[in-house]
């Protein structure tokens, strides 16, 4: 879960960083009045969670506040990569001397979180590491040990930072570390971290994504965000159809059926499941189809939730025939999912036979689902079909029909 | 012979009251030549049984009941409490340790494989269905009830690893079809972070005598797959490795996460192109489709032998 940069610095500050004093808002005369309390040049970043904002235009600077509220004007009407902004944060222009970056992300191989430093800061760090790799630090830390300051001075020391430079940064790397692990981030970066003619750090931008799965634990800091539940905060905002799928999932606690995405095909999905899913979505392209959707079956859903699942699918403009199809079950049961898309046909008075192209879950109960199938003349094939057969019958029949 | 897991492995299934739990429990001690599930834990139900396997309040009084080190735990806890079972699973002597559960933060799973790596221990998962010897046994609810497993696993060469639980299935039975056997499948989880990946169990393929050729199914995200490719080229396996690889779509979606937790795309390394690349490289052949493999499995074999 991804969080706006103003959402993101104010994370940061709660951390114990020094941040700049910026302020956010949705209007453009407010714009006006924060760049007069903050008083001289500020610059107007566009809130959007799409990277890319400078190239399109999403950040201006501004030298008196007329001029913020004209940028902001803009920026508040700008799209940047199909994304409208949720607002707008006005910023101090930092007298900077020297701007450094430094993240932490997760390691999936060492299975530790590793903090990356760098006193080359303000571009991507990737470049760096590839243009100055010595510039570039790497510490990982345990995941069982507490988090200990001289772990933060090893990082930066080993790219060559010294004096008061180094005593000063000490502390920031240490809270964005804590703050990664205590609040279950899989990224925490600031970049740049500015150092001002003072000598003193200030975060200038902050990126933060939270995991999903722990979103649960930390209620009361997201409610003070004012991050709704609803909000999956992914590369792009759910559509609307993503947002029915979600609540055919929360119909009931058994199984899933539901983790859907929108394309704009005429061939409806209803697959799992995760790995299933993966694969039949790929070979139902390779084979020349166009899905109209992806999705997830798995874990035994109820017969209910098969049906809402499948009719939100043949209710799908656009959408001629659905493929059901899974890799081998073990736990979900072939006849509950066989009655389920049968039932949702029946009720938008659809005739299976013909709406369902294909029917491919072998596995549990499937002797009892392929009898259900046969009453209704659906056609169905067991694991003697593989995937891709089965996503080439349903792209032939569906190539058919157009 | 096969890795991990053989016919005297003893067991524990936490969380062993759960509706899932009492299936698997069932489908573990029918399959094969019947697991040894030695106990259960729940905290709360001491003394009630699940299909005759006693149930305990704490993993301890179920090392004492047993009355010698017990080998294994499926642990099929809820997320907010699955790490406190696995760390009571380590710190009672618990050497395998199988977790079903999905979606328990990353933070709690690094802590978990950080603690038995300390103390020795291998997890497997979280987020996966265990693993299958076939027709001698099984840990976890891979490939479902007993006859079920049946028609998919058969005793054979292959050895098979996976990101996702019901293609460990789907691949299986494909080899199977086709005549090729497994020796072990073990289903490893779609985490980001997991207890043991590919190249963390090449080393005990590499030494079992019975497996000759490795099938692989692996999805975008992580860098695992960059892992297994420098511990082939590293070690010089003696294992052909064939490779399925799916989610082919999602380089198209960077940011965006389907199917598993671990499969989100957050740079250049881990889209499927690059991946399909890596595993070229280190000789690994990757699979069009899954019904490519045991074909693919038979050429690996026959060029390694000839």
């Amino acid at each position: 879960m991804r969080f706006f940069e103003y959402e993101a610095r104010e994370i940061v500050k709660r951390a114990g960083i020094p941040v700049t004093d910026f302020g956010f808002t949705r209007d453009a005369a407010e714009a006006k009045e924060i760049a007069a309390r903050i008083g001289g040049p500020t610059v107007i970043k566009s809130q959007v969670l799409s990277g890319g904002r400078m190239k399109a235009g999403g950040v201006q600077f501004a030298d008196t506040p007329e001029e913020a509220q004209t940028h902001a004007e803009n920026v508040l009407k700008l799209e940047i990569n199909g994304q409208m902004p949720r607002g707008i944060l006005v910023d101090p222009k930092a007298d900077i001397d020297q701007e450094f970056y430094v993240g932490v992300v997760w390691d999936g191989t060492a299975k530790q979180p590793v903090i990356i430093f760098s006193p080359v800061g303000g571009i991507d760090i990737e470049q760096v590491a590839e243009e100055q790799p010595d510039k570039v630090g790497r510490r990982h830390f345990s995941n069982i040990l507490p988090f200990s300051d001289y772990i933060a001075k090893e990082v930066i020391a080993s790219t060559g930072v010294t004096g008061s430079d180094l005593n000063k940064l000490v502390p920031i790397v240490t809270k964005l570390a804590k703050l990664f692990v205590e609040k279950d981030m899989t990224l925490a970066e600031i970049n740049p971290l500015g150092k001002l003619k003072d000598g003193s750090f200030v975060a200038l931008d902050a990126h933060m994504d939270m995991e999903n799965e722990a979103r649960g634990r930390h209620k009361a800091l997201l409610a003070d965000l004012g991050v709704a539940d609803e909000e999956t905060r992914e590369a792009r905002e759910a559509t609307p159809f993503e947002i029915a799928g979600e609540a055919v999932d929360a119909m009931d606690h058994r199984g899933v059926a539901g983790n859907v995405t929108e394309f704009d095909g005429n061939l409806g999905l209803v697959i799992g499941a995760g790995g299933g899913s993966l694969t039949l979505f790929d070979a139902v392209r390779a084979q020349g189809g166009d899905p109209a959707n992806y999705c997830e079956i798995g874990g035994n859903p109820s017969v209910n939730k098969a049906c809402g699942l499948a009719k939100l699918v043949l209710q799908k403009p656009g959408v001629d025939k659905i493929a059901v199809m899974m890799s081998i079950v073990s736990n979900t049961r072939v006849d509950i999912v066989a009655r389920g898309v049968i039932k949702a046909c029946l009720e938008l008075n659809m005739d299976p036979a013909e709406k369902i192209a294909i029917f491919r879950i072998p596995g549990a109960w499937e002797d009892e689902g392929f009898l259900i199938l046969d009453k209704y003349g659906v056609e169905y094939a067991d694991r003697s079909v593989s995937l891709h057969e089965a996503a080439r019958r349903a792209v032939e029949k569906i190539g058919a029909a157009a | 012979m096969s890795i991990l897991v053989n016919e005297n492995t003893t067991f524990i299934v936490q969380g062993i009251t759960g509706r899932e739990a009492v299936n698997l429990t069932r489908e573990c001690l029918d399959y094969g030549k019947g697991a040894k599930v030695v106990g259960g834990v729940t905290p709360g139900r001491l003394g009630r049984e699940v299909h005759g396997v006693p149930v305990f309040d704490t993993v301890a009084q179920a090392v004492a009941h047993h009355g010698s080190p017990i080998d294994g735990s499926v642990v099929t806890v809820p997320p907010a409490f699955t790490k406190d079972a696995v760390f009571e699973a380590i710190e009672n002597g618990i050497k395998l340790i199988v977790i079903v559960t999905e979606r328990i933060p990353r933070r709690d799973v690094a802590q978990m494989v950080e603690l038995a790596t300390l103390r020795g221990a291998r997890i497997i998962g979280p987020n996966c269905l265990g693993i299958i010897v076939p027709d001698v046994v099984k840990m976890g609810g891979i490939g479902g009830p007993a006859k079920d497993a049946a028609k998919s696993y058969t005793p054979g060469s292959v050895g098979v690893i996976s990101r996702s639980g019901g293609m460990t299935t789907e691949m299986s039975s494909t080899l199977t079809a086709a005549g090729l056997g497994q020796s072990t499948a073990v289903s490893i989880g779609g985490d980001a972070i997991i207890g043991s990946s590919y190249a963390e169990l090449m080393p005990l393929f590499e030494a079992d005598e019975q497996t000759e050729a490795i099938v692989i199914y692996t999805e975008p995200g992580g860098r695992m797959e960059a892992e297994l490719a420098k511990w082939v080229t590293d070690n010089n396996s003696r294992l052909p490795i064939v490779a399925f690889m799916a989610g082919r779509f999602m380089d198209e979606m960077p940011g965006m996460s389907f199917g598993h937790a671990g499969t989100i795309v957050e740079g250049k390394e881990d889209t499927a192109t690059e991946k399909i690349a890596r595993l070229a490289e280190a000789g690994i052949v990757v699979a069009e489709e899954i019904a490519e493999i045991p074909e693919l499995v038979k050429q690996a074999i026959a060029k390694r032998k000839g």
